[in-house]
């Protein structure tokens, strides 16, 4: 029951205090929205298939953005004020704490993922899509972005260092995981990289739910999803575990002169 | 390590008999923990931020905001729970600090610098707060570089220098351990410079420095029997109107222990932290 209470309390306030942050609105929200809306102003709204054809690379997009952007926030944010230590130093597991704090950016990734298909509905024809198949793709994506930013987030000091690093694995992934055009376009020697990356998995599962086109089975796609998250999950524990719970030898000096305890 | 931040490398940790090494989350539960900076979310105000701190304590609603409310009267915060925490001021953010640190009502509470940095009247009130914590049963680890602060309320003191416990004991232990020379003043109507060979030579126990006609000091390695001195005095015809013991400073018994010099650690109270 604490784990229950701590967990939704968690959740709630990253939700309250982090969602309209200016570098999410940025990176998580106007970014991802102006890319969506480069791609239908520039497609022609006759040619129904490509609007189409573009949604899963969207989707993938937006929830790539929106939850690395919101981890890069609400680790940083309190990192630096210390008030995660306050996390730390509560009576809930790391896996409690590392499940709450990535709840609230699954959510939010999950709800901009949305936000091309809401575009795409004055647009387009959206009949025949499996949405049972688009949300499980869009959830599993988003819980593995939702790692990879907590994974990056947990080595960066600030949010602008946060954003940084996450750029530097998100803008390769938007060309590298058969987002905007297939893997097989790619140069051979690129392609083992694609098949290193989960959004090329997350993007498959939506490609065949919306469009019926992938290069993959949408249960095998979710097994390597499940698996990225499970190696990330584990990761960012033992990481967390590592970087914020210091060990020290006894005897350390850690207290000049003048303290008394 | 205590707390749980840190990973000891070798020997036990046993926190009201749980293993703190072993069991750190379960001891947790029983620990409140106040950091040396004032860590509550600046977003949210003063009483969301009790709530939320009660929360990862398993609290529920209607008990963490009854809690929540009772401590920001006791603190003094009631009219300013619903401003946001950034807005609030040194003081307040410390008092509020500390109030998220009990809100579960835990049997220990670490306090680390409370004092630190703020106003006196601020100061004052958390030393207050302090007090009736330690009244009501709880054991309260504090950590300061005013070492009056330590003298005033604390029952059990230990220097620390570079890490390491250097010596520990209550205050009386401290003084008695120091060395220190148990010192009694005398103040006195008249003839106090006359008498004072007299009183050396009959009392050779002790060591008799005269100040001047009113004031002679007793000074002894242990404590002083008055009466006989008093007695001897008052049989001279000179009346003693007052008697106090001069006790020696803890900072007195500090610099002493720890062979650091006063103005070395002058400079470190004003340098703040560690």
């Amino acid at each position: 029951m604490i784990a229950w209470i701590a967990f939704w309390n968690i959740l709630t306030k990253d939700v309250k205090n982090y969602y309209l942050k200016p570098p999410n609105i940025s990176w998580g929200i106007i970014f991802p929205l102006s890319w969506m809306l480069m791609q239908f102003i520039r497609t022609p709204s006759t040619l129904d298939i490509d609007v189409r054809s573009l949604l899963p690379g969207l989707m993938a997009m937006s929830i790539l953005f929106g939850t690395t952007s919101m981890l890069a926030v609400t680790i940083t944010f309190e990192r630096r004020g210390r008030s995660f230590d306050r996390l730390l130093l509560a009576p809930i597991s790391m896996t409690t704490l590392v499940l709450a704090k990535i709840s609230g950016a699954v959510l939010f990734g999950a709800i901009i993922a949305f936000s091309p298909v809401l575009f795409a509905a004055f647009m387009t024809d959206l009949s025949g899509i499996n949405w049972v198949a688009a949300i499980a793709g869009v959830l599993l994506t988003a819980v593995t972005s939702t790692l990879l930013g907590l994974a990056i987030a947990v080595s960066s000091k600030e949010v602008f260092e946060a954003q940084t690093y996450s750029n530097f694995f998100r803008f390769p992934m938007l060309f590298l995981s058969g987002l905007f055009f297939p893997i097989d376009r790619l140069p051979v020697f690129l392609r083992p990289v694609s098949y290193c990356l989960p959004l090329t998995y997350g993007a498959d599962m939506l490609n065949r739910a919306i469009n019926g086109t992938g290069f993959m089975n949408a249960w095998i796609d979710s097994l390597i999803l499940i698996g990225f998250a499970v190696l990330l999950f584990y990761y960012c524990q033992w990481n967390i575990k590592r970087k914020w719970i210091l060990k020290k030898n006894i005897g350390t000096p850690d207290c000049k002169i003048g303290g008394l305890c | 390590m205590l707390i749980g931040l840190s990973r000891p490398s070798g020997g036990t940790i046993s926190i009201d008999g749980i293993d703190g090494i072993k069991d750190i989350k379960k001891a947790q539960g029983i620990m409140g923990i106040v950091a040396d900076e004032s860590n509550l979310y600046d977003e949210m105000n003063g009483f969301d931020n009790l709530c939320f701190c009660a929360s990862l304590y398993g609290m529920r609603k209607e008990e963490r905001e009854k809690r929540a409310n009772v401590l920001l009267e006791q603190f003094g915060l009631k009219n300013a729970g619903g401003r946001p925490f950034r807005a609030y001021s040194k003081g307040m953010k410390r008092k509020l600090t500390i109030a998220a640190g009990i809100i579960h009502n835990p049997k220990i509470l670490f306090l680390d610098e409370p004092t630190t940095g703020i106003d006196v009247e601020s100061a004052r009130q958390i030393r207050s707060l302090i007090l009736d914590m330690k009244q009501q049963g709880t054991t309260v680890f504090l950590t300061t570089h005013y070492i009056e602060e330590a003298e005033r309320i604390c029952d059990r003191i230990a220097f620390i220098v570079n890490g390491k416990i250097v010596k520990t004991g209550t205050l009386d232990e401290l003084m008695e351990n120091a060395g220190q020379e148990h010192i009694i003043r005398l103040t006195l109507n008249n003839g106090a410079k006359a008498i004072e060979n007299e009183l050396q030579r009959d009392f050779p126990g002790l060591r008799i420095e005269v100040k001047d006609e009113n004031t002679c000091f007793i000074i002894s390695p242990v404590k002083v029997a008055l009466s006989p001195v008093l007695q001897y005095l008052d049989g001279r015809g000179i009346s003693v109107f007052e008697a106090k013991e001069i006790r020696p400073t803890l900072e007195d018994v500090f610099v002493k222990v720890t062979g650091i010099e006063a103005d070395k650690l002058q400079k470190e109270k004003e340098g703040g932290k560690k």
